[in-house]
């Protein structure tokens, strides 16, 4: 019986003797070793909430939904919140969050973010490439290497919300991110889809994946999910959930819908020109939507914490 | 004896890319294969995107199976003239939301099957689709593909 690629016996269970991956799944490593674990352990002792927002499918609105959690929360200017972009080959974060252009600084603390408000900081390869369009064609380990790294070497300080925005896919982003985290605690996840078929069946891979490797999931965004005409007011469905959507995959798979929200032409507009779609269109219904999603955010992580602490 | 390439009755190979995800590669994939086929042509698609695979749904055959044969394995045939045929990783997972959670190395050995394990027989255009990005599942299928008739990229983007 395989023990699982991504587990800690995986090459070495009795059961791999003989399967041609075996040498694969030994080399991947199970994940960080105990002196890598305790350095991680120490830089990420004053992050309080990590949270970490995935899809299996590629373009649902993953990095837009970090970008609007990030100053959903730090609209707070007593919270201190960083976002992470660990999407090596597609780094959006720096444009959405006005900070393209912007280079990453040594200190003897460590790489410092870039901060985009006092409480919102920032990191992505993005800011340690020399041009915005060189490629990074990475194999695996090396992306591993770099996600290590932003999560050693940063300087991150006190932090009441990690966000931690990720590429699509189930693969090596996403396998080290969580074991290199397992060094700390991840609250939780937020997985985002789109209301059609063809992205609900990756998505569901990628609850199997949460399920895999033990990540609680706080519940699942339909972005979206409908498309208010601002001339005669009419709503289609641009994307139409022909298998009922995000909200019948979460009745079946036992997840929350943390909420839908509806397509906006002013979302896609504010993320090219790095502004936060909050704060340019209060009014829109797909901000109210955002808004609703970050308060039941952040009421789990909370209740999560005080569950935690009087486990202590 | 030398055996014969899967991929020597292929006439053109041409990759559908993109760096973005959700742009609609795998979309334009199947409308390419199925424009090719409406003027006559012979089409295999191979659905290289081990994490997502979305082309076995898109025409239909989610629930068909792989079979072995002398050259390799067979791919799955579409309609009743089997002018388009389908190699997915979707017709080798056990339940359909099995996630595959594999890292670079497994995923580049089974890329390089595909390419080179897959009866294709003749083949007017043999279309790849692509998952998001310039990583493994990208640099193995090139370097697989390339001693082959590779025609070129057709990059997929959305206007923002």
């Amino acid at each position: 019986e395989c023990p699982g690629t991504g587990s800690a016996q995986a090459g070495r269970a009795a059961a791999c003797q003989g399967c041609p991956n075996q040498g694969l799944c030994a080399a991947g490593a199970a994940g960080p070793d105990a002196a890598e674990a305790a350095e991680l352990r120490e830089r990420l002792r004053a992050v309080r909430h990590t949270v970490l927002v995935l899809s299996g499918k590629g373009g649902v609105g993953k990095s837009t939904f970090s970008a609007a959690l990030a100053h959903g929360l730090a609209a707070d200017e007593d919270k201190q919140v960083a976002l992470l972009d660990i999407d090596i080959c597609g780094p959006s974060i720096p444009k959405m969050m006005g900070l393209e252009g912007e280079q990453v600084h040594q200190s003897g603390s460590g790489w410092s973010p870039v901060y985009v408000e006092e409480n919102l900081g920032v990191m992505s390869v993005g800011f340690l490439l020399s041009s915005p369009d060189d490629a990074v064609i990475w194999r695996g380990p090396k992306k591993n290497g770099l996600i290590k790294q932003f999560l050693r070497d940063v300087d991150w300080g006190e932090l009441d919300y990690l966000i931690v925005d990720t590429p699509p896919g189930t693969s090596d982003e996403h396998l080290s991110v969580v074991q290199y985290l397992s060094a700390t605690h991840i609250d939780g996840a937020v997985i985002v889809t789109t209301p059609q078929e063809v992205s609900l069946q990756d998505v569901r891979k990628e609850i199997n994946f949460c399920h895999k490797v033990k990540l609680p999931i706080i519940g699942v965004v339909e972005n979206m999910s409908g498309f208010v005409c601002p001339k005669c007011k009419n709503e289609s469905q641009i994307f139409p959930p022909t298998t009922g959507g995000a909200e019948k995959m979460c009745q079946s798979l036992n997840v929350s819908l943390l909420g839908k929200v509806p397509l906006d032409p002013q979302i896609g507009k504010s993320c090219d020109r790095g502004q936060s779609f909050l704060s340019e269109a209060p009014e829109s219904p797909a901000t109210l939507s955002y808004k609703n999603i970050i308060q039941r955010i952040q009421e789990y992580c909370e209740q999560h914490h005080c569950q935690e602490e009087k486990m202590i | 004896l030398l055996e014969r390439s899967n991929l020597a009755g292929v006439q053109h190979i041409l990759l559908v890319l993109s760096g973005k995800g959700g742009v609609g590669k795998s979309t334009i994939s199947t409308e390419l294969a199925l424009a090719l086929w409406h003027s006559g042509k012979k089409v295999g698609i191979l659905d290289v995107d081990l994490c997502g695979p979305s082309i076995p749904r898109m025409l239909r055959v989610q629930d068909r199976a792989v079979h072995q044969c002398d050259s390799g394995w067979v791919p799955v045939f579409v309609g009743q003239d089997k002018g388009i045929s389908l190699m997915s990783i979707g017709f080798l997972l056990e339940r359909p939301d099995d996630a595959v959670v594999w890292r670079g190395p497994k995923k580049n050995a089974l890329i390089k099957q595909f390419v080179t394990d897959v009866a294709w027989g003749d083949l007017d255009f043999l279309i790849v689709d692509t998952p998001p990005g310039t990583s493994d599942e990208h640099i193995s299928a090139v370097e697989a593909l390339r001693p082959h008739r590779l025609l070129g990229a057709v990059l997929v983007t959305t206007p923002q």
